[in-house]
């Protein structure tokens, strides 16, 4: 990926940066221009909480080059409190105890190591809480 | 907008096709339906390929599969919508003919997988790249966790899932073009290596190469190349957001039911008048959640409906008597117009020992990514 690309995602990946519209409130994240819920244009940047609740999760066991050796890991939709939903690994626990309901915080980590340079790729990853 | 037709058909088998390229497998396609209407000349092509940039370094297909064909000269475009994109190319087609700017449209699509790529990379582009593929997630991933929204929600079992694949293995098995013509048992299907659980390597379609074509023309011109045209009562397609974690239930397929309801609409009839049905079990739990969408079963209902044999040829709605993409195989921008196929010989009482009795009207439904985009066609015999 070639560093401008990942330099814009810096405030979504690092800080979980999101917009809230002005006008229906809905929480998007990361940040859009258009609300997906009311169309509206005005927004406020925000941040998201730092926890949240597993929607729905699976475990990969045939993995992308780029993450062979993580595999099998844990990836869940996550919903925090201000109802946004976001894709994350969970991590430092059994995958197979990712389930629906379980309560996680996030965390910055390492992602993965990109290509065969390994440039180090770095955002956010759900722990049990 | 005037009536359009489907006159003639032509598809490679699809499989691991090692000794074609994907110039050959459209060419082959292309002229088994140019043959069948007789047809020397066509006003417009439109190929349906997902991503022959990534999986063998060609774009700009149009022209090349055009000059192939011998018709260098002929407007000839690449439609995409991932896996959807043999659909919509032949609703651009239909609108090419129902509009009256052309009147012979040759829609196709062909997709060559096995060539060298990183298949599961090219397939997660399809995926929203930032926000999903990042962390690492896979389609078969996302599938996964639609199974388990479904499973959470209404109950369904691993097992459900499983009898999706015994049902089309059994269909598929009876289809000669099939990637895998052999029936699998629930034990097998249980069996097979993990990929993402809960889904199994049975639960998923295969990496597969293939092309598959159509001509289309108006209804009132549609004798001069055949006795047993087959009308498209309704092309109807929808969109829902790109993202898993942004779609309000993530165990239904929100795009799958709107484009259901604008066909319906359109073609002014209703699941019940369905005889045979096309979905796109691209996984198991796809078609439990696009029978739900389409209206065949309630929402939340789908996960009997292969075991007690209510989608099971000799059931009151065949659903992919082709085998579905679970074992007659994907080639992602081929199977759209794949699927038309199937109902169109179907419709015109072709399909062999797959047939429905007195088939009239059916269903094709194509898919795009975890679901983000969807295309309904409608046919009926005339």
């Amino acid at each position: 990926m070639p560093s401008p690309r990942y330099w814009r995602e810096i405030p979504a990946r690092y800080r979980l940066e999101a917009s809230k519209c002005t006008k229906c409130g809905k929480v998007s994240y990361p940040a859009r221009r258009i609300c997906p819920g009311c169309r509206g244009t005005e927004h406020e940047r925000t941040r998201l909480s730092r926890v949240g609740k597993v929607v729905t999760a699976t475990t990969v066991h045939v993995a992308p080059d780029d993450f062979v050796m993580q595999a099998p890991y844990a990836v869940a939709i996550v919903e925090t409190p201000e109802r946004a939903r976001l894709m994350v690994q969970v991590v430092d626990c059994e995958p197979s105890s990712v389930v629906p309901g379980l309560k996680v915080s996030f965390e910055f980590r390492r992602i993965r190591k990109e290509g065969h340079g390994g440039i180090l790729c770095y955002g956010h990853k759900a722990v049990p809480a | 907008m005037r009536d359009v037709a489907i006159v003639a058909a032509g598809m490679t088998k699809f499989g691991e096709l090692w000794g074609s390229s994907l110039r050959d497998l459209f060419v082959e396609a292309a002229s088994g339906a140019l043959t069948m209407a007789r047809a020397d000349h066509v006003d417009a092509i439109v190929v349906g390929n997902m991503s022959g940039g990534q999986f063998v370094g060609q774009e700009h297909l149009g022209p090349l599969l055009a000059d192939h064909l011998g018709m260098a000269g002929t407007p000839a475009m690449r439609v995409e919508s991932a896996c959807a994109s043999g659909g919509a190319a032949l609703r651009v087609g239909f609108l090419e003919v129902a509009s009256g700017a052309c009147d012979l449209v040759l829609a196709a699509g062909v997709e060559k997988m096995n060539d060298g790529g990183d298949v599961t990379a090219v397939l997660a582009t399809a995926a929203d790249q930032e926000n999903e593929a990042y962390h690492g997630i896979t389609f078969p991933g996302l599938y996964a966790m639609i199974a388990r929204a479904h499973m959470t929600a209404h109950g369904t079992t691993a097992e459900d899932l499983a009898a999706v694949a015994v049902k089309n293995h059994r269909h598929g098995a009876l289809n000669p073009k099939a990637q895998f013509r052999r029936e699998v048992t629930i034990e097998e299907v249980m069996a097979s290596s993990m990929v993402a659980e809960p889904l199994r390597l049975l639960h998923c379609s295969p990496v597969s190469d293939g092309a598959a074509a159509v001509l289309l023309c108006p209804l009132d011109q549609a004798k001069r190349y055949t006795d047993r045209p087959v009308k498209i009562r309704a092309s109807a397609a929808a969109t829902a957001p790109m993202a898993l974690a942004d779609r309000k239930d993530p165990a239904f397929l929100d795009a799958v039911q709107l484009s259901a309801q604008r066909a319906y609409k359109s073609a002014g009839v209703g699941p019940a008048d369905l005889h045979v049905v096309e979905v796109h079990d691209c996984f198991t739990i796809a078609e439990i959640c696009c029978i739900e969408a389409l209206g065949l079963v309630a929402p939340g209902k789908g996960r009997d409906a292969a075991r007690s044999g209510l989608t099971a040829l000799g059931g009151k709605v065949p659903v992919n008597t082709s085998g579905g993409l679970k074992s007659k195989g994907h080639p992602v921008g081929a199977t759209g117009i794949a699927q038309v196929i199937e109902i169109f010989e179907q419709l015109r009482g072709e399909a062999g020992d797959r047939q429905v009795k007195n088939a009239r009207i059916g269903l094709a439904q194509n898919m795009g990514g975890s679901g983000a985009s969807s295309v309904v066609h409608i046919l009926e015999r005339v």
